[in-house]
C-alpha cells in the first residue's frame, strides 16, 4: 500500500513537474517575443521619469536605442551616445578620467553612467539638467562632445532612409522633431535599468551573502549608507565629498545655482557597477578603488563646503576604516556589479 | 433747397461715422481682433544698424553690433477701467532678432477695445522653462545652434537676451576677435533657487496713443527699444570690465538695464 501510494506520488509530482516545465518554457518564450517596456523592480521606488508623458513603447525604445549608437548626433559623424557611454564599462567611458569626444577633444568630468536615470529628477555631475528629455542636447551641442546643432541632427536624420519610418512607428508621424529625438532617446535610456547584481539576489530574497560579504553590508550601512542610499546607491544629492578641489577648478553645482554653499559640490554617484566603471570622481582622478577609500580612510583634509558627514569632529575628515572592514566593505561593493546589465543584449548596438 | 439735402446727409453720415470711432465695443473675450506690438531696435536717437556703425557707451567705450535677439512674452493689454486680457499662453511667446526685420512684430489677438496699458515679460516665464519638452515648439524650440541659439542644455533654460559685437576693448578671443558677448538668461532655478532675470515690462499707452482695437483694422503699438541702454542704463555697464556675461550673478545688472529699454513711440490704430 505504502508503496503504491509512492509510486502514485511519485508520478503525480513527475506530471507536476512536467507541467510547470511546459509553462515555464511557454513563459520564457514569451517574455523574448513580447516588449515587457518599463517594469519597476520591485524593491526600487517608484520612479521620477514622467511616464505618462513619454510611455515607453517598442518602438520609441527600438528607435531610441538606434539614436543612442548613431554617430549622425555628431558633426562629422564620428561619434555616438555609446562612445563614451559603453555597455560594458557600466555605460561609462572606461580607463579615461575626462573623456575625448570629436576630433579628440577632451571634456572636463568623466562620463556618469547612463543607469538608473528614471529615479532621477536631475542630470550631470551638476545637476543642470532637470528632465531626461533635455539632457541629450548637452553632448550633441557641447564642442568638446559631439559640437553638432540639433537643427543639423533633425536634417541628417530626415534625409536617412530608416528613420523617418521608424519614427512614424515610435510616435505615430514620420516627421521628425526635437521632442520626438528627445522622447526616443529617454525611452532607451531608462529601460538601462541595473537590478539584476547579487545584492538584488539578496534583496529579493533570491541569495544570501556570504559572512564577508555580510560584515561589508552593515559596515556600508553604517558609514557609506547616508549618502550612496540604497537601492540605487545614491540619495541623488550634491555633496563635497572632500577630496580637494580639481586641477580645472570645477566649481560643480555653483555653476548652476550661483550660490557659495553649493562650490565644489557634485552629484553623489552611485555605487552600482564599480568593477566595470573605473576610473572614479567627477574628474576620473582615481584609478582604483583603494584609491578611493585611501582618501576616505587617511588623506583627507578640510575643503570649503565639505560635507558635515565626513567630519570626525576631532580636526580631521574622513572615514575611519579598518585594514579588516576594507576587505568586508570591498567583499560587498563586489556584489553591487550587475553582470546582467553590462551585457544585456537588448541595450547593446 | 435742393443742394442742403445731400450736405445735410453727408454731415449725418460724417457724424455716424465719427460717433462710431468713439463708441468703444462691448469687451468680450471670444470676439477678438488683431493687435501687433512692434519692437523697434534703437541705440540713443539713431537706427541701430548691424556690425557697420559704431555706437559708444557711457564707459566712453566705442562698438559695433553684430546680434541681438530676445524673448518677449506673456502678454497682457489693460483697458482704462482696468479690465484685462491675457493672450493665451500658446500664443504668447515671440523671438525679435535683429537680423530678421520680420521678427519684430508680436501679434496678438485681442478682444476689440481700447487698450491703455500693455505688460509683458522680457524673457521666458519659469512654468515654460520647465515644460515638457513637447510644448517647446516654435520658437521655443531648443534646436537652435551655438551661434543664434536661445538655449542652454547645460543649464537647461532660455537665453533670454542675446547682445553680441566687436570693440576695441574686448580682449582677443581665441579666434583673435575683440567680441563681447551678453547672454542673459535665469529663470529662477528649477529645485534650489538662483537668479532670476526676467523682467516685466509695464508700458503705458495713455500719451502716446491707445490701441483702438477693432476687428476691421489693426492697430500697432510701436515701442522703441534702446539696445544702447543695455550698456548704458541704470547701470553702466564696462565692455573691458565686462566682455562676457552669461550666467553669472553679474547679470543681475545687465537684466536691471534691459527693462529700461523699452518705450512707446506711438500707436498706429
Amino acid at each position: 500500500m505504502k508503496k503504491r501510494t509512492n509510486a502514485l506520488l511519485l508520478i503525480l509530482s513527475f506530471i507536476i513537474l512536467m507541467v510547470s516545465c511546459k509553462k515555464d518554457i511557454r513563459g520564457l518564450e514569451e517574455d523574448l517575443r513580447k516588449f515587457l517596456g518599463f517594469e519597476k523592480p520591485v524593491h526600487f521606488p517608484e520612479p521620477a521619469y514622467h511616464f505618462d508623458t513619454n510611455p515607453v513603447t517598442e518602438a520609441g525604445f527600438k528607435l531610441g536605442r538606434k539614436l543612442f549608437y548613431e554617430p549622425r548626433l555628431s558633426r562629422n559623424n564620428t561619434v555616438s551616445c555609446g562612445s563614451c557611454h559603453i555597455q560594458s564599462s557600466g555605460f561609462t567611458h572606461h580607463g579615461h578620467d575626462v573623456s575625448h569626444g570629436i576630433d579628440d577633444r577632451l571634456g572636463r568630468r568623466n562620463a556618469p553612467p547612463i543607469m538608473n536615470l528614471a529615479w532621477h529628477g536631475t542630470f550631470n555631475l551638476d545637476g543642470g539638467v532637470f528632465d531626461l528629455d533635455l539632457q541629450p542636447v548637452v553632448p550633441i551641442t557641447t564642442f568638446e562632445e559631439m559640437d553638432e546643432t540639433l537643427d543639423n541632427v533633425l536634417e541628417k536624420l530626415r534625409a536617412h532612409p530608416e528613420y523617418p519610418s521608424m519614427f512614424r512607428e515610435a510616435f505615430g508621424s514620420p516627421e521628425i522633431t526635437t521632442a520626438t529625438l528627445l522622447k526616443a532617446l529617454s525611452q532607451f535610456m531608462v529601460m538601462c535599468i541595473s537590478s539584476n547584481s547579487r545584492y538584488d539576489s539578496v534583496m529579493r530574497n533570491e541569495a544570501v551573502f556570504t559572512a564577508t560579504e555580510q560584515a561589508g553590508y552593515t559596515i556600508f550601512q553604517r558609514k557609506c549608507a547616508s549618502c550612496h542610499k540604497e537601492p540605487l546607491f545614491t540619495d541623488i544629492s550634491y555633496r563635497n565629498n572632500g577630496i580637494g578641489i580639481g586641477f580645472n577648478g570645477d566649481p560643480g553645482r555653483y555653476g548652476v545655482t550661483l550660490d557659495e554653499s553649493d562650490r565644489y559640490k557634485f552629484k553623489v554617484p552611485s555605487l552600482r557597477n564599480l568593477k566595470y566603471t573605473a576610473p572614479y570622481m567627477h574628474d576620473g582622478r582615481f584609478y582604483t578603488l583603494d584609491a578611493v577609500l585611501d582618501k576616505y580612510a587617511g588623506g583627507m583634509t578640510y575643503v570649503q563646503n565639505i560635507d558635515p558627514l565626513l567630519d570626525k569632529g576631532n580636526g580631521q575628515y574622513g572615514i575611519e576604516l579598518s585594514a579588516e572592514e576594507r576587505v568586508q566593505l570591498k567583499a560587498f561593493l563586489n556584489t553591487l556589479n550587475d553582470e546582467h546589465f553590462v551585457r544585456n543584449k537588448l541595450l547593446a548596438e | 433747397m435742393k443742394s442742403v439735402i445731400p450736405s445735410l446727409l453727408a454731415c449725418s453720415i460724417f457724424f455716424a461715422a465719427c460717433k462710431k470711432e468713439k463708441t468703444e465695443p462691448i469687451f468680450n473675450d471670444k470676439n477678438l481682433a488683431p493687435l501687433s506690438v512692434e519692437f523697434d531696435n534703437i541705440v540713443g536717437g539713431t537706427n541701430l544698424y548691424l556690425n557697420n556703425t559704431t555706437y559708444t557707451n557711457a564707459s566712453g567705450e566705442d562698438y559695433t553690433i553684430s546680434l541681438v535677439q530676445y524673448y518677449v512674452s506673456n502678454f497682457r493689454v489693460y483697458k482704462a477701467d482696468g479690465t484685462s486680457y491675457t493672450i493665451p499662453q500658446n500664443d504668447s511667446y515671440f523671438l525679435v532678432k535683429e537680423s530678421d526685420p520680420d521678427t519684430r512684430f508680436a501679434r496678438l489677438k485681442v478682444p476689440e477695445g481700447d487698450y491703455t496699458r500693455l505688460v509683458f515679460i522680457l524673457g521666458v516665464d519659469s512654468l515654460r522653462s520647465t515644460l515638457d519638452v513637447d510644448q517647446r515648439t516654435g520658437v521655443l524650440d531648443p534646436s537652435g545652434g551655438m551661434d543664434d541659439g536661445m538655449y542652454w542644455g547645460w543649464n537647461s533654460g532660455y537665453i533670454f537676451f542675446k547682445f553680441e559685437g566687436m570693440s576695441d576693448v574686448a580682449p582677443a578671443d581665441g579666434s583673435g576677435q575683440h567680441k563681447f558677448r551678453y547672454h542673459i538668461g535665469g529663470f529662477g532655478g528649477y529645485n534650489a533657487p538662483t537668479i532670476n532675470n526676467i523682467r516685466e515690462i509695464s508700458i503705458d499707452l495713455t500719451a502716446a496713443g491707445e490701441a483702438k482695437v477693432r476687428k476691421d483694422r489693426s492697430s500697432n503699438i510701436h515701442l522703441m527699444v534702446d539696445i544702447g541702454k543695455v550698456l548704458s542704463g541704470q547701470n553702466t555697464i564696462s565692455i573691458a570690465t565686462h566682455p562676457s556675461v552669461m550666467f553669472s550673478d553679474f547679470s543681475v545688472h545687465i537684466a536691471d538695464n534691459l527693462a529700461g529699454m523699452f518705450t512707446h513711440d506711438h500707436t498706429e490704430n
